[in-house]
């Protein structure tokens, strides 16, 4: 066990944890934030992916020690008031149906999309590809990146 | 307007009373129309538990709250049944919230979520409910404006006179609540509808995309400990010895121990599975160390030999040997085929089949095969559970809690006044969720520890536990004369541990010498209900079947079960045949038409049709493949469906267009193998699901319009994405595939 700290949205949150603990279980258990998800603990579902300094890892293979100095984004912290443009196509589009990958399927379009603002399907499919949906909203999913795309050209165009 | 007295002439059982600090509460109980459903029977859902109460909630300030009983597992239902209740309200649907009800028989009926029910259930009674209270909001109205109730009318939520008087529903809740209850009621015609048939959007969106914790692995109270089972590496397998030394000097760690599940001659329920009986249980701080300490247990297990289980319920109490042999899927296709080349139990004889198929021009016969499947929910089975001596409370992912409740009262030795079951929202159910033996895993964990603790099931405990949908397999014949007619029709079908023939359904009633027989294999490994039961693989089978039978006969195969449907309407043989010919053929006419059947554009697709019947609707698709990367990828999907009334048609087609993603996954992936009693897929590194990047381009969905009472919508367009499936596949590949997963896995067990 060791002390670290995690920052997770901006916050502080000081821990004792093994360093070997994937974040997944720091940001569930230690934490308290509830929004990212368990799903396979292998790295092949992405129902916990968070991003790390900006890129979308998969917490439950990414240890805490590595964590640790680095600014963790969840579900819960990607906008303030549920606004990223991501999370407004979802709603938008209404596409969750049980809703337990949809935490990270939005985390991991949201870096998609600063990647690639104008993203073709094939784009999608290969960004999306680790995700998996059980329920099978892959086509919302697809259009609804394509809505948070034009919803975030609008808002440069403005600002 | 339908006028609508039969429930309420009956029995009262409307009461009302004032809120505190004001607002109506009306509390209503029917005994609704509700009839079991072929499926619902094979569920064993008692007919009294179609008892519904609702909790409608008006408050002064015009918010509307309404108690949903079924639990939700992304079928929609929190929105879909508070819509038919807005409906009849007159109610602003802007102003109306939701909460999911716990586990309340008394007041709120079978709380059962399964069998595509929950909408057809709920139908009436609901909007009963609205009814009532509108009426009492009009009538609280009239007394205060000293005019005829006649004249008041609702909209939106705003009572008005003709006068110009008008007044919210929360200025007149308080007073409404004191007026008597209506005896007769007055029901909307469709015509009227402005709430019913109108996209709503998913009351839980805003909640979902911001991660808040709505899940049962998300439930947690302050001091609240994590506890697994380390189950038996194989059906088959049990307990014999542990030694825990390791795993405690692990930190984290709390204790290690094993407990029984049921004790010896214990009376399960209809839903009571029993994989492993012996749990052993590590018990820490959180999920890492527990995670963590488990590496570490020394564990001796032994071949458990046959098991007896006492079975309670509906059929009365009965005992069945589980067979204790380490089964292999190698050995049990073996097994299978020497069974299907007996005779079997006659399920439905029409005609004279022997001699028919002696006397015929051409006899087809092929012989299907399907895999046990993981139903694999995106969040893995868990519950919490918080017992003492006095009381027990439990929260989680749960699709039964009427069928968990009475079997937790015996095992915890409390009644059920002193349990109380709260339903979080489930991360998928599939059926999977209505076999609650992990919710009384939790509570014995929780008794024995004396602390409140969240059982949890990694994705290896879920996938390789059981609860599976069965091994299955069919053999299907037919005879054909010298005009190429279908004369005779011949199905034998088996499973491990259960067949999945529905002896009167299609073509039954449409073929003039028709038999259908079924056997099963007793076996360890455990099945459950999986998205459409039987259904999931006769649709395959049968509908890939009569593909062949069409080509065989020189037909169009849309034509050809069009054919067989007319028959079955003007001229059907026997009197028990479930289904109706014409939505049938309605759904089937719908996607011919819309998916340009047999018209130039569509050269560049293999295409496939399938139609089929289950839980009470009908679904019909198109699928259209191409060959991308050297595989058969299917592009495009059409859809049609017939469940009567849409009561919510965005969401219905998004739970339309899933069942066909799902289907196109599991007719090329889906297979559960086993070797030695093991399963020999663990995780989604080695169970292959559906992803993004295969799922179809487009999926257009049709529904049959028409003003028939709603039926689910959950199960019914599963099945059929098989067998269209295979038929797109027998064009893109030049042959025919006959064992699923169409991808391989079975093809390589053989």
């Amino acid at each position: 066990m060791a002390k670290v700290t995690l920052n997770i949205n901006n916050k502080d949150y000081p821990m004792e944890a093994d360093p070997q603990m994937p974040l997944l279980w720091a940001i569930r258990d230690l934490a308290g934030l509830k929004g990212t998800k368990y799903g396979c603990g292998v790295a092949q579902c992405g129902a916990c992916v968070v991003h790390l300094d900006g890129e979308a890892v998969r917490s439950c293979v990414t240890k805490v020690s590595r964590a640790a100095g680095k600014k963790v984004v969840t579900i819960e912290g990607l906008s303030e008031t549920n606004s990223h443009p991501v999370q407004k196509a979802w709603q938008e589009i209404d596409v969750p149906q049980c809703g337990y990958c949809h935490s990270g399927q939005i985390m991991s379009a949201a870096v998609l999309l600063r990647e690639k603002p104008n993203p073709t399907d094939q784009d999608i499919d290969d960004a999306m590809a680790g995700n998996i949906c059980r329920c099978g909203t892959y086509l919302r999913i697809r259009k609804a990146i394509h809505t948070a795309a034009e919803m975030q050209k609008k808002t440069a165009a403005k600002s | 307007m339908n006028k609508d007295n039969t429930a309420l002439n009956r029995r009262s059982f409307l009461k009302a009373s004032i809120l505190s600090g004001g607002g109506m509460l009306l509390t209503v109980s029917w005994l609704s129309g509700f009839k079991s459903a072929d499926e619902a029977e094979a569920l064993n859902v008692p007919e009294q538990w179609a008892r519904l109460n609702g909790y409608i909630h008006i408050m002064p300030d015009n918010k509307v709250k309404l108690i949903c009983p079924n639990p939700e597992f992304g079928q929609n239902v929190m929105t879909s049944l508070p819509m038919m209740l807005a409906e009849e309200l007159d109610a602003d649907w802007k102003n109306v919230t939701v909460e999911m009800g716990p586990h309340d028989p008394a007041k709120l009926g079978a709380q059962f979520t399964g069998g595509s029910n929950s909408v057809r259930m709920y139908w009436k009674p609901l909007r009963e409910a609205g009814a009532a209270a509108r009426q009492m909001l009009r009538e609280a109205a009239a007394q205060t404006w000293n005019v005829p109730v006649g004249e008041v009318t609702t909209k939106a939520g705003v009572l008005s006179h003709p006068s110009g008087k008008s007044a919210k529903y929360g200025e007149m809740a308080s007073k409404a609540a004191k007026v008597s209850v209506p005896k007769e009621l007055q029901l909307k015609a469709p015509k009227d509808f402005t709430i019913v048939r109108k996209s709503k959007k998913n009351v839980e969106i805003q909640k979902i995309t911001s991660g808040k914790p709505l899940f049962g692995l998300d439930y947690s109270v302050d001091g609240m400990l994590i506890a697994m089972i380390q189950h038996p590496p194989a059906f088959g397998m049990k307990l014999k010895s542990f030694d825990a030394a390791e795993t405690m000097k692990m930190p984290g760690i709390k204790d290690v121990f094993s407990v029984k599940l049921y004790e010896d001659g214990f009376e399960q329920g209809g839903f009571d599975t029993r994989t492993f009986n012996e749990l052993l249980v590590v018990v820490g701080e959180n999920t890492w160390a527990v995670m963590n300490g488990r590496k570490k247990l020394v564990v001796d297990w032994e071949a458990a030999g046959d098991i007896k289980d006492t079975i309670g319920g509906r059929g009365g109490k009965r005992e069945v040997i589980v067979p204790g042999a380490l089964e292999s899927t190698t050995s049990q296709m073996q097994q299978m085929q020497e069974y299907a080349a007996k005779p079997a139990q006659q399920l439905r004889k029409d005609g004279d089949p022997e001699s028919a198929f002696n006397n015929a021009a051409q006899v087809i016969e092929r012989t299907y095969n399907g895999p046990f499947l993981a139903h694999n929910c995106m969040e893995p089975m868990n519950f919490f559970a918080h017992v003492t001596d006095e009381k027990a409370l439990l929260a989680g992912p749960l699709q039964a809690p009427g069928w968990t409740e009475p079997t937790l009262s015996k095992l915890l030795n409390l009644p059920a006044d002193k349990i109380e079951i709260q339903m979080t929202r489930m991360g998928g159910g599939f059926g999977r969720r209505a076999y609650g033996h992990y919710l009384y895993e939790a509570a014995l964990i929780s008794r024995k520890v004396k602390a409140p603790v969240k059982l949890m099931y990694t994705r290896e405990d879920d996938m390789t536990y059981g609860i599976y949908r069965p091994m299955y397999t069919a053999t299907y014949r037919a005879a054909l004369d010298t005009n190429k007619n279908l004369i005779a029709f011949h199905v034998r079908g088996g499973g491990i541990p259960e067949h999945a023939i529905h002896a009167n359904r299609f073509p039954a009633g449409a073929v003039d010498h028709y038999l259908a027989e079924g056997w099963q294999i007793p076996s360890n490994i455990t099945i459950g209900a999986f998205r459409a039961p039987r259904s999931n693989f006769n649709a395959a089978a049968e509908q890939s079947f009569l593909d062949e039978v069409a080509e065989a006969a020189g037909k169009d195969p849309i034509e050809f079960r069009l054919e067989l449907l007319k028959r079955a309407k003007e001229n059907p043989v026997g009197k028990n045949n479930e289904y109706d010919a014409d939505r049938y053929a309605g759904v089937l006419k719908l996607v011919r038409d819309k998916s340009n059947w047999n018209k130039p554009g569509n050269e560049k697709y293999n295409r496939g049709v399938a139609a089929y019947f289950c839980h009470n609707s009908y679904a019909a698709h198109v699928v259209d493949m191409v060959t991308r990367d050297g595989q058969p990828y299917v592009e495009r999907v059409y859809s049609a469906m017939d469940c009567g009334i849409v009561i919510n048609p965005d969401a219905a087609t998004n739970m339309v267009q899933g069942a066909v993603v799902d289907g196109i996954g599991n007719a090329f992936y889906g297979a559960l193998t086993h070797k030695d009693g093991a399963a020999q897929q663990t995780n989604f590194s080695n169970y292959r699901m559906i992803r993004i990047n295969e799922a179809p381009k487009s999926i257009e969905v049709h529904f049959v319009q028409n003003d028939l009472d709603p039926t689910g919508l959950g199960e019914p367009p599963f099945p059929p994405v098989f067998g269209a499936v295979a038929n797109a596949l027998y064009k893109n590949k030049g042959k025919r595939f006959y064992n699923q997963p169409f991808m391989g896995e079975m093809d390589k067990a053989i």
